[in-house]
C-alpha cells in the first residue's frame, strides 16, 4: 500500500501540481500566523482572519471546480456536490453524514477529517481544546464556496471527539 | 445519480487549493502590513517553518542519504521540486568554486492565477520557497543563503532563483560532553 503511494508521486506525467502534503503544511502556517496576531486577551482566539482567508479560497475554488458541471437544481443538490466531490477532492473523502430539517439547516458530518486526522491518537480529548483553529479555514471554505453558488449561510464546527466533526451550514433566507 | 459533467480530477484540485491558499495568504499579509519587506520577511520565516518539516517527508519518501557534494544538493533539492511541485527546474550558472548555482523555472504552480499590481512591485511573492529551502538545509546541517534574481511576476522570461552554500553545521557536543 505504502508502495503505491510513492509510485503515484514519482509519476513523471504529473506536471505542475502539488503534493496534498503541502497544502497541510501551509494550512498549519496559516493557522500559526493567525494565532500570532489575534490578541489574547479574553482566552478567546481570534480565528476571523482564518475563516476570511477560507472564505477567499472558497470562492475561488467553487467557480473553478463546478467550470464543466451541469446546473444544479437546488439547494440540496449544491449541498449534495459539497458533500461528495468537493469533500473528496479536497479533503480525500466524502462526508460521511449529511442531515437536513429541510429549513435551511444542514449538518455535515466528517468521522475522520483530513486536517484533524494526525492530531494525536483517534478518540483522545488532549487536543479538543485547539481544534477550533484547524477547523476555521474549512468553515470559511464551505461558506465561501455556498456563496458563489449563491448561498449566503454562517458556518460553524463543532467536535466532541478527534477525528470527527460536524460543520453546521445556516441557509440565511433573504 | 449520475451527472453530465467531467469527474473532478483529485490531484489538480489539491493544486489549485495550495494555490488558492497561498494566494489568499500572501494578500493577508499585504493587508495586515504596510510594509511589503515586512511581508517578503514573513513569509520566508513561514517557508522556514514549512521546510524544517517537508525535509523529513523528502528524505522518508527518496530514501536518500548525504550529499557528496552542493553538486549533489542541487540535484536534490531539483529531485524536491519534482516530488512536491511536480516541476523540474533546471540547474545553472554555478560559479567558478562550486559553492552557488540558479534554479530555473519556466512554471510555477504557486504563480498560477496570480497577477502583481503596482503598488507591489517589491513584493517577492514565492519568498516562501526561499524559507522552505533554508529550512530544508538547516536540517541536513548545511547553512545556505537563497534569493530570487529574476521573477516572471515582473515582466522577466524565467524565474531564477539563486542558492549560495555558507557553511556546513557541525553537531552541537551536548553540554559537559567534551
Amino acid at each position: 500500500m505504502k508502495q503505491q503511494i510513492i509510485d503515484s508521486k514519482a509519476n513523471p506525467n504529473a506536471t505542475g501540481e502539488a503534493d496534498d502534503c503541502l497544502f497541510e503544511y501551509l494550512h498549519a502556517e496559516l493557522v500559526n500566523y493567525v494565532l500570532s496576531k489575534s490578541s489574547n486577551a479574553e482566552g478567546e482566539e481570534e480565528l476571523s482572519r482564518l475563516e476570511w482567508m477560507g472564505f477567499s479560497v472558497g470562492y475561488r475554488i467553487i467557480e473553478r471546480l463546478t467550470r464543466e458541471w451541469s446546473r444544479f437544481k437546488d439547494e440540496l443538490d449544491m449541498i449534495k456536490f459539497i458533500c461528495t466531490d468537493f469533500w473528496s477532492s479536497l479533503y480525500h473523502k466524502q462526508i460521511d453524514n449529511l442531515r437536513t430539517n429541510h429549513h435551511g439547516v444542514y449538518v455535515l458530518q466528517d468521522n475522520a477529517f483530513r486536517l484533524l486526522d494526525k492530531v494525536g491518537t483517534s478518540n483522545s480529548k488532549q487536543y479538543l481544546k485547539e481544534s477550533p483553529r484547524l477547523l476555521a479555514f474549512t468553515c470559511g471554505l464551505l461558506r465561501g464556496s455556498l456563496a458563489n453558488l449563491g448561498i449566503i449561510s454562517t458556518v460553524t464546527a463543532e467536535t466532541t471527539t478527534l477525528p470527527s466533526c460536524k460543520f453546521h451550514v445556516q441557509v440565511q433566507k433573504i | 445519480m449520475s451527472r453530465t459533467g467531467t469527474k473532478l480530477d483529485a490531484k489538480k484540485v489539491n493544486s489549485e487549493l495550495f494555490t488558492l491558499t497561498y494566494g489568499a495568504l500572501v494578500a493577508q499579509l499585504i493587508k495586515d502590513y504596510e510594509n511589503v519587506e515586512d511581508v517578503n520577511k514573513q513569509l520566508e520565516r513561514m517557508g522556514y517553518n514549512i521546510g524544517i518539516r517537508l525535509i523529513e517527508d523528502f528524505l522518508a519518501r527518496t530514501g536518500s542519504g548525504r550529499c557528496y557534494d552542493f553538486r549533489d544538493t542541487a540535484e536534490k533539492i531539483q529531485s524536491g521540486f519534482k516530488i512536491f511541485l511536480g516541476i523540474t527546474p533546471s540547474i545553472t550558472n554555478w560559479s567558478p568554486a562550486g559553492d552557488e548555482f540558479s534554479l530555473c523555472f519556466e512554471t510555477n504552480p504557486l504563480t498560477e492565477f496570480v497577477e502583481l499590481p503596482d503598488n507591489c512591485s517589491n513584493l517577492k511573492y514565492c519568498n516562501i520557497l526561499t524559507g522552505v529551502l533554508r529550512g530544508a538545509c538547516e536540517m541536513v546541517q548545511m547553512e545556505i543563503a537563497c534569493w530570487f534574481v529574476q521573477d516572471q511576476l515582473k515582466n522577466d522570461n524565467i524565474t531564477e532563483l539563486r542558492v549560495k552554500f555558507v557553511k556546513r553545521l557541525e553537531d552541537a557536543i551536548p553540554a559537559g560532553e567534551d
